[in-house]
């Protein structure tokens, strides 16, 4: 996959745009404002509870939850392929049910399952997407999205030859066609390989360096972690928390420190018991876990007091918790 | 008003025809020839006449009806059902295009097939018997009004739908029915009493006496009674897929 900035400028900002930015939020740099969204399906499934969501102009948004949490409802609610049960979504100033039309053509969206025509041919289908956004065609602009994603060697190609790798391009590439300034990805990068993975995270990176708003839904916290500015956990349809991606390491992040040491201990000595340490691996490693976040962390007083206990080591390392620990211990708290 | 998105889906579903000319074209229309030269030749040696036609002549636009009734609501409801069965659907839904766009593309498109298939059908018979359409403005409108009132139906019809088996039940079982029963093949005046009133029930009845009216100025019932069903039928369902758009049945949860 090509590396180069994709083909994706920033939406012309029309005499529309300044009556979207006149209904805006004042001082808001909100692109998409969600405002107690709640679903309730036929069956009497609740799937999102009250739901107020501020996404920002020109970042990575990682929504994550488990199976079922509400993640994909949000998404479709916002795109309207679901209708809300109550609530409010403004995409670029444009209410998504009132002004459906200005709001729409603003959002591309790359959906969870690969949903293709298998018979027809990629350029086909790219172009059919274009103008079914009420795009002019554009032969030019569908050539430099087709090329940034790698396709355009297959353009004449149906869609069933095609590998699940390449359907995933394919499906970008549809929602690219009509050039919009928002990017719903529902699990972008589901059962595709690690190198693939790493391509589709290039080309998020790169549709974001061009201006293009990008809301992803993920399973891999990994993805989450590498990419997001900002992170929202939902779980059981209600939204636990946005939060900066670095902020919420720091402020949620735990660090612990692993002293090995030189001759094995049996027990810890009464004069270390303010550091809540804990012995690992036959008492040859002492481990020490901290917050991160706060000023004094202890280090320094431990390191003192080990000394004076006598107590030697041979080397120290440090772990800090990953995203998918900050998620797991969020999602099973509210359970 | 989207024009380009209507033009994208009308042009999607005209290319689809064209790539399966074999089934979208060459097909019914093979099968109405064949229809036309069995029941014209086994019948035709039998009655030679009916109100001064001939029975072949007579056949044919019972024959164009027919198979217009049947192209129609297949073409529209497969069109709207293929994208709902594979989940490309979300596409048409998340685009900035309104309900009455969605419907002229998918609609129109299945009509335009349905009428062409009808032209083609008209020229192949020409070959084989005389043919005479004395009111050709008011035989185009019946082609067209039938053309897109059964292909509403059929998009109905592949909304309703949720497995194969719906999909094919009504031209099956409904609609080729009520067509052969509706007067393709005879006159309602050689059925018994009782059976020409029992068939006035057969709304295809009414498409099909309008339409051979416009070729031959005779009538099984009043022509503006035959217009006025249409109309009807085209009525009932429009409203019904304002009815669908509006609640978002089997399209929006």
């Amino acid at each position: 996959m090509s590396s180069s900035p994709v083909a994706v400028p920033q939406p012309a900002r029309d005499p529309a745009r300044r009556g979207a930015d006149e209904r805006a939020p004042a001082g808001s740099d909100a692109v998409v404002c969600v405002t107690g969204l709640s679903k309730v399906y036929a069956g009497g499934f609740q799937a999102l509870k009250d739901v107020s969501l501020e996404i920002r102009r020109g970042e990575i948004f990682a929504l994550l939850g488990p199976n079922g949490a509400g993640k994909t409802t949000l998404i479709s609610i916002i795109c309207g392929l679901v209708n809300a049960s109550s609530g409010r979504v403004v995409a670029d100033g444009q209410d998504i049910v009132r002004d459906f039309r200005a709001a729409r053509s603003r959002i591309g969206l790359v959906p969870q399952e690969l949903h293709t025509d298998a018979f027809e041919t990629v350029w086909a289908t790219v172009s059919f997407s274009r103008g079914l956004f009420g795009k002019p065609p554009d032969p030019d602009h569908i050539e430099r999205v087709l090329r940034d994603l790698a396709l355009w060697d297959k353009r004449n190609n149906r869609l069933l030859t095609l590998s699940g790798g390449m359907k995933r391009r394919v499906m970008i590439a549809k929602a690219l066609s009509h050039e919009p300034g928002i990017l719903f990805l529902d699990e972008p990068t589901a059962g595709v390989d690690v190198e693939l993975r790493r391509e589709m995270w290039e080309l998020v990176r790169s549709l974001r360096d061009n201006g293009v708003t990008i809301i992803l839904t993920t399973h891999y916290i990994e993805e989450a972690e590498e990419m997001a500015d900002r992170v929202g956990v939902i779980n059981h349809g209600e939204l636990i928390l946005v939060e900066e991606k670095t902020e919420l390491m720091r402020k949620l992040g735990r660090k612990q420190l692993t002293l090995h040491l030189r001759e094995p201990l049996e027990a810890i000595p009464p004069s270390l018991s303010a550091y809540a340490l804990e012995l690992g691996a036959d008492g040859h490693e002492l481990v020490y876990s901290y917050d991160a976040g706060r000023n004094a962390t202890g280090i320094a007083e431990l390191l003192t007091d080990l000394k004076a206990a006598d107590i030697r080591f041979r080397d120290l390392h440090t772990d800090q918790s990953s995203l998918e620990d900050i998620f797991v211990s969020l999602v099973r708290e509210k359970r | 008003m989207n024009w380009y998105a209507i033009r994208a889906i009308y042009a999607y579903e005209m290319a689809r025809a064209r790539r399966t000319l074999l089934q979208s074209v060459v097909s019914p229309v093979l099968t109405t020839s064949l229809y036309f030269v069995v029941f014209g030749a086994a019948i035709g040696s039998r009655i030679t006449e009916v109100e001064g036609v001939s029975y072949g002549a007579f056949i044919v636009p019972g024959l164009i009806m027919l198979m217009l009734l049947t192209q129609s609501v297949s073409n529209a409801s497969f069109a709207i059902f293929m994208p709902r069965f594979s989940g490309t659907v979300y596409e048409v839904l998340s685009a900035p295009v309104s309900h009455y766009e969605i419907v002229l593309g998918y609609v129109g498109a299945a009509a335009t097939k349905s009428i062409i298939l009808g032209l083609i059908v008209l020229a192949t018979a020409s070959l084989f018997v005389p043919l005479q359409v004395n009111h050709p403005v008011w035989m185009v409108v019946f082609l067209v009004l039938t053309a897109c009132t059964f292909s509403l139906l059929g998009f109905i019809l592949g909304i309703w739908a949720d497995n194969f088996e719906k999909l094919q039940f009504v031209p099956l079982l409904i609609i080729t029915p009520l067509a052969f029963l509706g007067g393709t093949f005879y006159s309602i005046d050689m059925l018994p009493p009782v059976w020409q009133v029992v068939t006035l029930f057969n709304p295809v009845v009414y498409l099909i006496s309008g339409f051979r009216w416009s070729f031959y100025g005779m009538a099984d019932v009043n022509v503006a009674l035959s217009l006025g069903m249409i109309l009807l039928f085209l009525s009932v369902c429009l409203t019904l897929v304002w009815w669908i758009f509006r609640t978002g049945y089997r399209l929006k949860p």
